[in-house]
C-alpha cells in the first residue's frame, strides 16, 4: 500500500532514492540540500540501502565521482545547488558525452554575488547546453516522482543521457506537504533493473573511455551524441504515461491548466506555479478566459508540443526566475517566441522576470501581469519586447 | 630483485603507436609501475601529455580499463569507481574474490596545483589507490607553462628569463611532504635511472592497503630543452646534485633514503645539462645559482635528519 506521509522537498527526494537504491551517492553539501544528503546517508547508515556514500571535498568532485561511478557500471545519484552547481560545470558535459546516466538533484539557487542561493533558476539556465536532461518540479510530490522517472528515462537503452530533477531551492526543498510514497517494490519493478553497457571493472573487455578526438571525429561525435537527448522525447512520454497508469499521477513535457479556450496564458516553472494556479481559478470564476502552462521539461525542449498548445492564444506571459544579462528576454521566453514563429496566427509574447534570489511572486503579481498582458499588446507590438520586472523595489525604496 | 630480463617477458599494458616525443621518461616510467601488479587496473588519467598523446581516437596505447574526464579531478573520478567496485562486491554483483587494482595517474600539473584537493580528498578518505605523478617540472602539454613543480631559476613561457628577472622566482612545492602529512601509508620519490627502485616502490604501492603516492622525476627534452639520449643520464644527475632525492615515507613519518650520492654533485652540474638553466649560468645571477644551492642543501639536510630521527625513536 502507498502511504501518505507529510515531507519537505529534500525528504521526498531522500526517500525516492531510498526505493531506487543506487549503488554510488556522491555527496558535497550546500545548505538548501544537505538535509537530503544527511537522510540518504542514515539510510545507509541503518542499512536500509546497500550504497555507497561518499563525502568529495567539492562539487567538482562529486560530479566527477558520480561520471567513474556510472563509468564502472554503478547506479548514481548526486544532489547540487547553486555554486555547487556551477562549479560542475565542466564535468556535466563530460557525463553527458561519455553516455552516462546520472541522475543529479538540483535544488535551484541564485548564484553569487552577492552571495544568496535561494530559489532562482540561474544555476541550472547556466547549464542549459550541457546535453542533460532537465526536469523541473512543483512541489514536494513531483520531486519524489520525477527521481524515480528520471532513473527509468535515464537508463532506457535509447537514451542514456543524465537528467537534473530540479526544484526551488529554501521553497519546494522546504515546504511541508502530504507525499503520496508508493510501495517499495512497486517503485523498484517500475524502474527496473540498471544494465551498463559496459564497465571499467570489466576486466576482460579493456577500453579507453574519454580519449583525445580531434578535428577528424569531434563534430561526428557530438552531433551522434545528440540522439539520445532527441530519442528522449518519445520515452519520456511514455514513461510519464507508464507512471500514470501504475500510480494514479500522469506526467507529460508540461501541465496544461484551464487552457482550453483561454486568450491568455501564463507560463512559468517551479513552485511559483501553485499560486499563480489560484489566480487563474479566481479568475476563470469572473469569467475571464485566462490559463496556464507549466513547464516540466526545458531539455529537451518540447517546441512542437508547445506550439500546439499555445498557437491559438492572444498573448502569453513567459515568467522565468532567471536573469539573461544582454539578451531579449530569458531562455524560456527565447525558445517560446522561436517555438511560435511559424505558426500563422502568433500571440503576443510578454518576457518578465520573477523571483530573483528568492523575492516572492504573490496573487498581485500575477493579477498585475494579466492585466499587463490584456492591455499592452499594441504597446508591445510598436516598441518591441522589453523585459519587465516582477516585485522590483524602485530606487531609493 | 627483479632483473631486466624478468621484466621484460611481462606483458605490456601500455603499448607502442603513442605520440610522445622522442627521450621523453613517460613510457618508460609507465612500462616499469604497469610491470609490478599481476592485478588487472583501471587506471584514471588527468589531462596532460600521457593522456592526450595516448589516445587519439580511434587508437589507443592502453591494454587497460582507462578512463580521463578533465585535469583537476582524476582521483575524484576514481574514487567513484572505486565506490561502485565496493558496492557491486557488498551487494554481491562481484565476486568478492575478483581484485583489481586502481591507479591514478596526473603530470606535476595535475598533481601540484588544480588536482590538489581532489587528491587530498580522496587520501583523507583512506582509499585504496596508486596515484603516480610523472613529474616534468612544468606544464608541457600546453607548451611549457610554470607550475608550482617548477624549479627554482627555471625559464618557462609564463616565467621566462629576461632582462630583470631569471625565470622562476619560487621554489617547487614541496609535494611528497604534503602528501606525506595526510599520514598516508606509503609516499616514495623516484627517477627512472634506478629503475629497480622505481620497480621495487611501485610493487609496495600497489601491495598497500590504502593510499600510496609515487612521485617520479620525468626527463623532458623537449621542455628541458636537453639532448633526446640524455633524458635518463639527467635523472641521475639530479639525484647526485640531491635535486632530486630517492626516498619514501611509510606512514607519514618513517623516512628512508635510498640513494645517497657518494659524493654529493654541486647544482651547477644539473642545470648545466638543460637548457632551461642557461641563462642562470650568466654572472649577474649568481644570486640565484647560490639561492638554488642553499635550497637544496637544507632540503637534503631535512631529509637526511628525517631519516635519522626514525633511526633514534
Ligand atoms: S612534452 Fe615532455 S613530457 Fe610531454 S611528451 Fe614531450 S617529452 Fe614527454
Ligand atoms: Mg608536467
Amino acid at each position: 500500500m502507498p502511504s501518505t506521509i507529510v515531507l519537505n522537498g529534500n525528504a521526498a527526494a531522500a526517500e525516492a532514492v531510498k526505493q531506487v537504491k543506487p549503488d554510488v551517492v556522491t555527496v558535497y553539501p550546500m545548505a538548501s540540500g544537505a538535509e537530503m544528503m544527511g537522510h540518504i546517508a542514515s539510510f545507509a547508515a541503518d542499512g536500509l540501502i546497500d550504497s555507497e556514500i561518499i563525502n568529495m571535498e567539492s562539487g567538482h568532485s562529486a560530479m566527477s565521482g558520480c561520471i567513474g561511478a556510472s563509468a564502472a557500471g554503478g547506479r548514481v545519484f548526486t544532489f547540487a545547488a547553486s555554486q555547487s552547481l556551477a562549479a560542475m560545470h565542466e564535468t556535466l558535459f563530460i557525463a553527458s558525452s561519455l553516455r552516462l546516466p546520472i541522475v543529479a538533484a538540483i535544488v535551484n539557487g541564485a548564484l553569487a554575488a552577492p552571495a544568496n542561493m535561494i530559489a532562482d533558476h540561474a544555476d541550472s539556465m547556466a547549464e542549459r547546453d550541457c546535453c542533460w536532461i532537465q526536469i523541473f518540479s512543483e512541489n514536494p510530490q513531483e520531486i519524489y516522482d520525477n527521481i524515480i522517472q528520471a532513473y527509468k528515462i535515464a537508463e532506457h537503452m535509447d537514451v542514456r543521457i543524465p537528467i537534473m530533477v530540479a526544484a526551488d531551492g529554501f521553497i519546494s526543498s522546504h515546504s511541508m506537504e502530504n507525499v503520496i510514497i508508493e510501495e517499495v517494490g512497486e517503485v523498484a519493478e517500475f524502474v527496473g533493473k540498471f544494465t551498463p553497457f559496459q564497465s571499467l571493472l570489466d576486466s576482460d573487455n579493456p577500453k579507453t573511455i574519454g580519449s583525445r578526438d580531434m578535428s577528424q571525429y569531434y563534430f561526428e561525435y557530438k552531433v551522434n551524441q545528440l540522439q539520445g537527448i532527441e530519442n528522449s522525447r518519445k520515452v519520456i512520454k511514455e514513461v510519464g504515461k507508464e507512471f500514470g497508469n501504475r500510480f494514479g499521477r500522469y506526467y507529460g513535457f508540461f501541465e496544461p491548466y484551464k487552457l482550453e479556450n483561454a486568450e491568455y496564458a501564463l507560463v512559468l516553472m517551479g513552485s511559483s506555479t501553485g499560486t499563480a494556479k489560484e489566480l487563474i481559478d479566481e479568475l476563470r470564476a469572473g469569467g475571464e478566459k485566462v490559463g496556464l502552462l507549466k513547464l516540466r521539461i526545458f531539455r529537451p525542449f518540447p517546441s512542437a508540443e508547445l506550439r500546439e498548445a499555445l498557437a491559438g492564444l492572444t498573448a502569453v506571459a513567459v515568467l522565468e526566475r532567471v536573469l539573461t544579462p544582454g539578451s531579449a528576454g530569458g531562455p524560456l521566453f527565447n525558445e517560446i517566441r522561436s517555438a511560435l514563429y511559424d505558426v500563422e496566427k502568433r500571440p503576443s509574447i510578454f518576457p518578465y522576470v520573477y523571483g530573483l534570489g528568492g523575492r516572492d511572486i504573490r496573487m498581485e503579481h500575477f493579477r498585475e501581469i494579466v492585466k499587463e498582458m490584456k492591455a499592452g499588446q499594441e504597446e508591445v507590438v510598436e516598441t518591441g519586447v522589453e523585459v519587465k520586472y516582477v516585485n522590483l523595489r524602485e530606487a531609493n525604496d | 630483485m627483479i632483473s631486466l630480463k624478468e621484466m621484460a617477458k611481462k606483458e605490456d599494458l601500455f603499448v607502442s603507436g603513442h605520440e610522445m616525443c622522442p627521450g621523453c621518461g613517460i613510457p618508460v616510467i609507465l612500462k616499469i609501475v604497469l610491470r609490478t601488479t599481476k592485478c588487472p587496473l583501471v587506471v584514471s588519467n588527468a589531462s596532460g601529455c600521457l593522456q592526450s598523446a595516448s589516445t587519439n581516437f580511434p587508437a589507443t596505447s592502453w591494454k587497460l580499463n582507462w578512463i580521463h574526464t578533465a585535469v583537476e579531478n582524476a582521483a575524484g573520478t576514481m574514487s567513484g569507481i572505486q565506490a561502485t567496485y565496493s558496492s557491486l562486491k557488498k551487494q554481491g554483483k562481484l565476486p568478492v574474490d575478483k581484485k583489481i587494482k586502481f591507479l591514478v595517474i596526473g603530470g606535476d600539473g595535475a598533481t601540484y596545483d588544480s588536482g590538489l584537493r581532489s587528491i587530498s580528498g580522496a587520501m583523507e578518505r583512506g582509499e585504496d589507490f596508486v596515484y603516480l605523478c610523472y613529474d616534468n617540472q612544468l606544464y608541457a602539454c600546453s607548451g611549457g607553462q610554470r607550475s608550482s613543480a617548477t624549479p627554482m631559476g627555471a625559464a618557462t613561457t609564463t616565467s621566462p628569463s629576461g632582462n630583470v628577472l631569471p625565470g622562476k622566482l619560487q621554489p617547487r612545492k614541496n609535494i611528497s611532504n604534503i602528501f606525506a602529512a595526510h599520514e598516508i601509508p606509503y609516499v616514495a620519490q623516484s627517477a627512472p635511472w634506478i629503475w629497480q627502485d622505481l620497480y621495487k616502490k611501485a610493487e609496495r604501492a600497489f601491495e598497500t592497503t590504502g593510499p600510496a603516492y609515487l612521485n617520479v622525476l620525468n626527463p623532458c627534452p623537449s621542455m628541458w630543452k636537453a639532448p633526446a639520449n640524455k633524458s635518463i643520464e639527467i635523472t641521475k644527475l639530479a639525484a647526485d646534485t640531491c635535486v632530486w632525492p630517492i626516498f619514501e615515507i611509510k606512514d607519514g613519518t618513517k623516512v628512508t633514503v635510498n640513494y645517497k650520492p657518494k659524493k654529493k654533485l654541486p647544482v651547477t652540474l644539473w642545470l648545466e645539462s638543460q637548457a632551461r638553466f642557461t641563462h642562470l649560468l650568466k654572472v649577474e645571477n649568481n644570486w640565484i645559482v647560490k639561492k638554488i644551492q642553499e635550497e637544496v642543501d637544507k632540503d637534503w639536510e631535512f631529509l637526511i635528519s628525517s631519516e635519522n630521527k626514525n633511526r633514534t625513536n
